[in-house]
């Protein structure tokens, strides 16, 4: 690199967050270079953005959390966002040439507004180039006066949403400049406001600067959406809501709501950021451009470099209309901006990507909010299921306290750059944890086990000193004994979060999501023995690709990892002075690379500890050549369609048509996106849409034996070049088959032709069927005797009958291709053997049992939204993910679907944003010279925008000597999860009373084992810690799962379905699947509602699943993750039924009834938004049933209440009772 | 003094096994059952009981393992999709350290055999 280390100051921008002590940050602020002086006008508005202390950042990161649902307005916006993504996109497609003489009429106007409302004026005169303010001191006045222009700047990034309204306007790109434009000076401004107290240090930075600025100017373009679009869509720019300004400023970091507001934003970047890459020359043109991404970024990329950044920042004003030339490469580009900034004001986390000095314009990168528009971010973005919002105590004052461990280091931090690391993660450090711990004794925070805070003094220490246990302090709340047998109601009455491992506050900070990170065990044994002792399982559980709504994007030259273990760089490493740092996987002392001494935040050198990547537990880096083993494929998808008697009675043609239809623009994936599609009877049938064509043309191949493709070349066709050949086929493909008699299957000769057709570059196959396979390879015979459903003793055939499959999908995991299978059938067809398929190379499976799209509507229903969302979710390819564990641990069994390939590297042909693993550890060595251990998965893949990627998740957990403090750290969930996944395998491999037993097993001798060893009251009761309380209750729920139940009648392919995604949903949505949550409907409040997106999402209890809360009088809804139920009672409130419901009686509802009426009432409203809410927690669209008490349905709402009695299974008690008796044998 | 068919049994066992240590490293699991399975049978032959008794539970061992093998069309033994797995893994590896312990040790009885046989008879 040409570039020294210390030049990319002037693109990096920090943001200060308000509320934070100024000081600190200023001081940390000082050593990088002034801004030149053009910056300076707009500055206040920045200043606020730099927070260059990581501390400070990340505080505010982890204040958010708790804040979650107070900051409701957040979230309203985002809804809104997602759903107009996909129009976004579609506007760039249709529109793709603007004028640019439109554009520069546009921008004007926009860049004035944006100017004014930004009041420059008191930092400006602060702001010249040579002048420093020295005082830290100084820097906090400025944020008090900054907020106001940071306010504006809300606006826009708000203003996406609005943006995406309007998308069809003609001429995005060029507004968006201007809006660009704006932004970009505004950071600039910024500059001044912070201090910089070292002067000679200022000069040659100054000019630095304006000779680099060029190259950081991308990233604003990706922020020129977001300004543009407030230009556009509101005349009058500066109405932000208060409330959202507020927002934005206090969630500079990881888990706010700017997130929320983010999603829209980040695909733009995506396409903007590609697009920079690639096109010089497109940029020129912008009229012509036929690329329709590419289109509203390329002003910026001929930014010349140096010159015009002067000038631009003396016109001050004046400065922001300078954009609309920006436009032309030949004009200079004035406007220095300073892509970290942007990054950040999306919501993206403190960290911004930081580019390496290199001046190549590609070296910057925009954040990447993390969800591509088109997926439906809903999911994920909707607040409501997610566990941040934390309802314990503790958490809430977490703010408070979190500040207060970091008082001491401000000081620190404000010594200006050359002083030492000392001071970076002071949980590393044994020796000076103790003290900084020491000084806020009284902080409840920190208290060892986060939801108690009762013990704060003693757990405090206890957690500084990395999870030594002081055994001397009063039990934490999560050791607390209970007594299952006497403990009528052992289920809470809200959900239950993820325990939060007992580490320093620092350390709690910047540690992985729960959501996407699980340990069985927050605190680690030291030993194998004691966790033998412990007898609980000990396990990851991942959701690595989860839709994020935001997520730090870092492009650099080099990607820091660890020389010896090729870890990645996290935010758990010790940095031992300033050129060096220790791995703390396999404690290997590396050095710290020139380019990643600079830090782009801050604008600082010398401060690597302050990057996003170490800021960060969770981060994306965009990959270099060295990652590649080919170039980066396109995205293909490739459809086989059953089109048997079979299949056509059933109509699913129509729907999945019809589905692709509406959503093939919002296919993830760029201008080289490719689709074919092929359809099979007893022959197999291709379909030529080779670009040209005046219609599809179908080639039939008869010879199943030895299937060869036709015409290799034209039937996977560009998407975007036969697109109306596509739409041809897809509105006849429905009726083409209407009248056949075909009633043979030949899926195998298919798959074999599907993994011809898709070698040659890989993608993703799906696959649809409606029957057993019954010819050629690959044909199996029925093996379910309908007799034994019901059987208690052995349920076999739960393995699959041939290897066909497996090897079929080993040979596309080869080739990087995934199959996914839809088996919509009404009979017996097999799952087990068919679902080899999808699971070997990484695909997933959907099962729509006895489907029929008017016999069953709810399931047509259902069938049609899961495609909404499987076609348009994200999707990576050829993807690799790796987990590593510090030295002494091992991992040895994997779950999920995907080919493992090495010890440790699964193989994922196909990553989607669904789709979750479970890995089990052993302790190999004792651990007893570490007192953390941390884990990290690293994915590799490649986007749908081409682009090869790696989201690195690190986690971080104490390590404890004691078994109380193993049982304390217990994440029953998690641990059941683990377990669900290990009885899958054993009931596979050996059988399935073996299975349940082993589930038994489980809980005898983990409780026997506390029993033994920790609790030392009477033995004669059953006792549990508090942690594991309702581990006998999801054990039991898990007899009673489909999956694993006996005695109740169970058909084979319901029960291997529900393995299949037992090993591949997310913990989240296997939770509910397991223990689903009952609610009392008939009389919602607004007593503890949220807010979300504009309503008012009331928040009843949970009621324990048994008939004993079931009232007459009332009507519960139960939610069992993919069906809500909601029972209504015989004597319920005919009020509740009129207005909720729609019907004047209980005699008058209709036996099947699947949605609810939209009806003006209160009680109505309240329970739509309560259920809509569930709804948008997850990826599936769960059917609605209403269930009459009398109706005979009800049975199937019965079967949920799993501490009820049935003929086949105990009771809850009764379990407890049995437990009970065999830890006394 | 003379070459019995039981000396040369034990001859082109003593040569076998040579070739079946290896094979225990490296896990060629086929040729190595059938191998063991052939010399077994010289064995049965030869009427050399005890050496045949010596043998039997490893060739047990063997009809039992490829017996329960996963399902798989083709012959083999090891299932690419689980043997990654650090259990079965090391489960395999113990099982090839085993094995060449036994080889070395019938190698040296082998040749014990062979002289005795050609020193007996």
């Amino acid at each position: 690199m040409s570039a020294p280390a210390g030049s990319p100051h002037p693109a990096a921008s920090a943001r200060i967050p308000p509320k934070f002590g100024g000081a600190a940050a200023s001081g940390a602020a000082a050593p990088a270079g002034p801004a030149p002086a053009p910056h300076q006008q707009n500055g206040p508005a920045q200043n606020q953005m730099q927070v260059p202390s990581g501390y400070g950042l990340h505080h505010q990161n982890y204040i958010a959390p708790s804040g979650h649902y107070s900051q409701g307005p957040g979230k309203m916006t985002s809804l809104p966002l997602d759903t107009q993504c996909g129009d976004y996109y579609s506007a760039l497609y249709t529109v793709p040439t603007q004028n640019v003489t439109v554009n520069t009429v546009n921008q004007q106007p926009g860049a004035q507004q944006m100017y004014s409302r930004g009041p420059p004026a008191p930092h400006i005169v602060g702001s010249t180039l040579g002048s420093f303010q020295g005082a830290a001191s100084s820097a906090s006045h400025l944020h008090t006066s900054a907020s106001q222009p940071y306010s504006s700047f809300v606006n826009h990034y708000n203003s996406p949403a609005m943006y995406s309204a309007n998308s069809s306007v003609a001429s995005q790109g060029f507004p968006s400049t201007c809006g660009h434009y704006a932004m970009s000076t505004v950071s600039n401004a910024a500059y001044p406001s912070v201090s910089y107290p070292s002067l000679p240090a200022g000069d040659t930075y100054g000019q630095m600067f304006t000779s680099q600025s060029a190259p950081t100017i991308r990233p604003v373009k990706d922020n020129s959406f977001s300004g543009q679009n407030t230009a556009i869509s509101h005349p009058l720019p500066l109405p932000p809501p208060p409330s959202q300004q507020h927002q934005q400023q206090q969630s500079l970091s990881g888990y706010n709501t700017l997130t929320w507001s983010a999603p829209g934003l980040p695909s733009t970047q995506d396409n903007l950021i590609r697009n920079h890459t690639g096109s010089l020359a497109v940029a020129n043109n912008n009229p012509t451009i036929t690329d329709s991404l590419s289109c509203p970024v390329m002003q910026n990329v001929h930014p010349p470099k140096s010159s015009p950044v002067v000038s631009t920042v003396l016109s001050g004003s004046s400065s922001t209309r300078t954009p609309p030339t920006a436009n032309h490469p030949v004009e200079p580009v004035t406007s220095v901006t300073q892509p970290s900034e942007l990054l950040q004001q999306k919501g993206v986390d403190s960290s911004s990507t930081t580019s390496s000095a290199s001046p190549m314009p590609n070296s910057y990168d925009a954040l990447e909010g993390g969800s591509y528009p088109d997926m439906l971010s809903s999911s994920a973005s909707s607040p409501a299921p997610d566990p941040a919002p934390e309802p314990d105590p503790a958490s809430a004052s977490a703010p408070a306290s979190a500040a207060a461990p970091v008082i001491p280091q401000p000081s620190k931090m404000a010594k200006p750059f050359g002083y030492g690391y000392p001071t970076l993660q002071p949980g590393y450090q044994n020796a000076t944890a103790p003290l900084t711990s020491g000084v806020q004794p009284s902080n409840p925070v920190y208290s060892g086990f986060q939801q108690y805070p009762q013990y704060p003094g003693v757990n405090q220490l206890s957690s500084s000193l990395g999870g030594l246990s002081l055994q001397s302090s009063p039990q934490p709340e999560s050791l607390r004994p209970v007594n299952l047998t006497q403990e009528r109601n052992i289920l809470p009455m809200t959900p239950v979060w993820a325990p939060v491992p007992n580490l320093n506050a620092d350390l709690k900070k910047l540690n992985c999501s729960p959501d996407s990170f699980r340990c069985t065990l927050t605190n680690i044994p030291q030993t194998q023995a004691l966790l033998n002792k412990a007898k609980l399982p000990l396990g990851l559980l991942l959701h690595p690709f989860r839709d994020l709504t935001q997520l730090p994007v870092i492009t650099s030259n080099t990607i820091v990892r660890c020389r010896s273990c090729r870890t990645y760089i996290n935010p758990f490493v010790s940095f031992i002075d300033q050129r060096r740092w220790k791995c703390n996987l396999c404690y290997r002392v590396n050095d710290v690379p020139e380019e990643f001494m600079y830090n782009p935040l801050t604008r600082s050198y010398g401060e690597p500890h302050k990057r996003p990547e170490v800021q960060n537990s969770t981060v994306e880096f965009i990959a270099s050549s060295d990652y590649m083993l080919r170039p980066p494929q396109p995205a293909v998808y490739l459809f086989v369609l059953d089109v048997s008697h079979n299949a056509v009675e059933a109509g699913y043609l129509t729907i999945l048509c019809q589905s692709l239809l509406e959503n093939l623009d919002k296919l993830p994936g760029d201008s080289r996106t490719r689709i074919g599609f092929m359809t099979f009877d007893s022959t197999i049938h291709f379909y030529n849409l080779q670009e040209g064509l005046s219609q599809p043309q179908m080639l039939i191949v008869s010879d199943i034996d030895d299937v060869f493709l036709p015409t290799p070349d034209s039937l996977l066709v560009n998407l975007y070049e036969s697109k109306e050949l596509i739409k041809d086929l897809l509105n006849a493909l429905p009726n083409m088959f209407t009248n056949t008699r075909e009633t043979h299957s030949a899926l195998g000769p298919a798959l074999q032709a599907a993994f011809k057709l898709m070698s040659p570059t890989g993608g993703r196959v799906s696959v649809f069927q409606t029957q057993l396979p019954s010819l050629g390879a690959g044909l199996l015979q029925s093996r379910e005797d309908p007799n034994q459903r019901s059987s208690t003793k052995v349920v076999q055939h739960l393995g699959p009958a041939t290897d066909f499959y497996k090897k079929l999908a080993l040979d596309c995991s080869g080739q990087q291709t995934a199959v996914d299978l839809f088996l919509l059938s009404s009979q017996y067809s097999d799952l087990a053997s068919l679902a080899c398929m999808s699971k070997y190379s990484a695909g997933c499976i959907y099962y729509y049992p006895s489907f029929h799209y008017t016999h069953n509507p709810s399931q047509a229903e259902k069938l049609q939204k899961d495609l909404k969302r499987y076609l348009t979710r994200k999707i990576g390819f050829e993807a690799v993910m790796r987990i590593r564990c510090t030295k002494g641990l091992s991992m040895h069994t994997f779950h999920g679907n995907f080919f493992v390939r090495s010890t440790d590297l699964l193989s994922l042909a196909n990553i989607n944003p669904d789709a979750g693993f479970a890995v089990q550890l052993s302790i190999e060595e004792s651990l007893t010279d570490t007192s953390l251990v941390c884990f990290q998965t690293a994915l590799l893949y490649t986007s749908s925008k081409g682009e090869r990627r790696i989201r690195v998740h690190t986690l971080c957990l104490p390590v404890v000597s004691s078994l109380a403090d193993v049982y304390a750290g217990v994440d029953v969930q998690a641990a059941i999860c683990l377990l669900a996944n290990m009885a899958v395998d054993r009931s596979i491999s050996s059988s399935l009373s073996d299975a349940r037993d082993a589930l038994v097993n489980a809980v005898v001798d983990s409780l026997s084992a506390y029993g033994s060893t920790v609790s030392n009251l009477q033995h004669s009761a059953l006792m549990a810690p508090s942690s594991l309380k309702l581990f006998p209750l999801y054990v039991l729920a898990l007899l009673k799962q489909k999956a694993f139940r006996t005695g109740t009648s169970t058909r084979l392919d319901d029960r291997v379905y529900a393995m299949c995604q037992i090993k591949s949903q997310p913990l989240v949505h296997l939770m509910r699947m397991i223990h689903p949550n009952l609610y009392r409907i008939d009389r919602l409040t607004d007593e503890g509602a949220i807010h979300v997106n504009d309503r008012v999402v009331p928040q009843p209890p949970l009621q324990k699943l048994s008939a004993e809360k079931l009232t007459r009088e009332g009507a519960f809804l139960m939610d069992c993750g993919s069906v809500f139920y909601i029972w209504v009672g015989k004597g319920c409130d005919n009020n509740f039924i009129e207005d909720v419901l729609g019907y004047p009686n209980f005699a008058s509802i209709p036996q099947k009834m699947t949605h609810l009426p939209e009806l003006d009432t209160l009680s109505s409203e309240r329970a739509r938004s309560f259920i809509t809410w569930l709804r948008d927690s997850r990826p599936l669209s769960p059917i609605l049933h209403i269930v009459k008490d009398e109706s005979p349905a009800k049975a199937e709402f019965f079967q949920h209440l799993i501490e009820d009695r049935t003929e086949a299974a105990f009771s809850y008690y009764e379990f407890l009772l049995h437990v009970q008796q065999q830890i006394c044998k | 003094m003379a070459f019995t068919f039981a000396a040369f049994c034990y001859m082109l066992a003593l040569l076998l096994t040579a070739a079946l240590i290896f094979f225990a490293i490296w896990h060629l699991v086929l040729p190595e059952y059938l191998i063991h399975a052939f010399f077994c049978v010289m064995f049965l032959c030869a009427a050399e009981w005890l050496t045949l008794g010596l043998n039997m539970p490893l060739l047990a061992y063997h009809i039992w393992r490829y017996m329960s093998r996963p399902v798989m069309s083709g012959p083999g033994l090891y299932d690419p999709t689980t043997i990654m797995n650090a259990d079965i893994l090391a489960y395999c590896q113990k099982e090839g350290w085993c094995k060449l312990a036994f080889y070395l040790l019938a190698f040296f009885y082998y040749l014990y055999g062979m002289i005795y046989v050609l020193v007996s008879s």
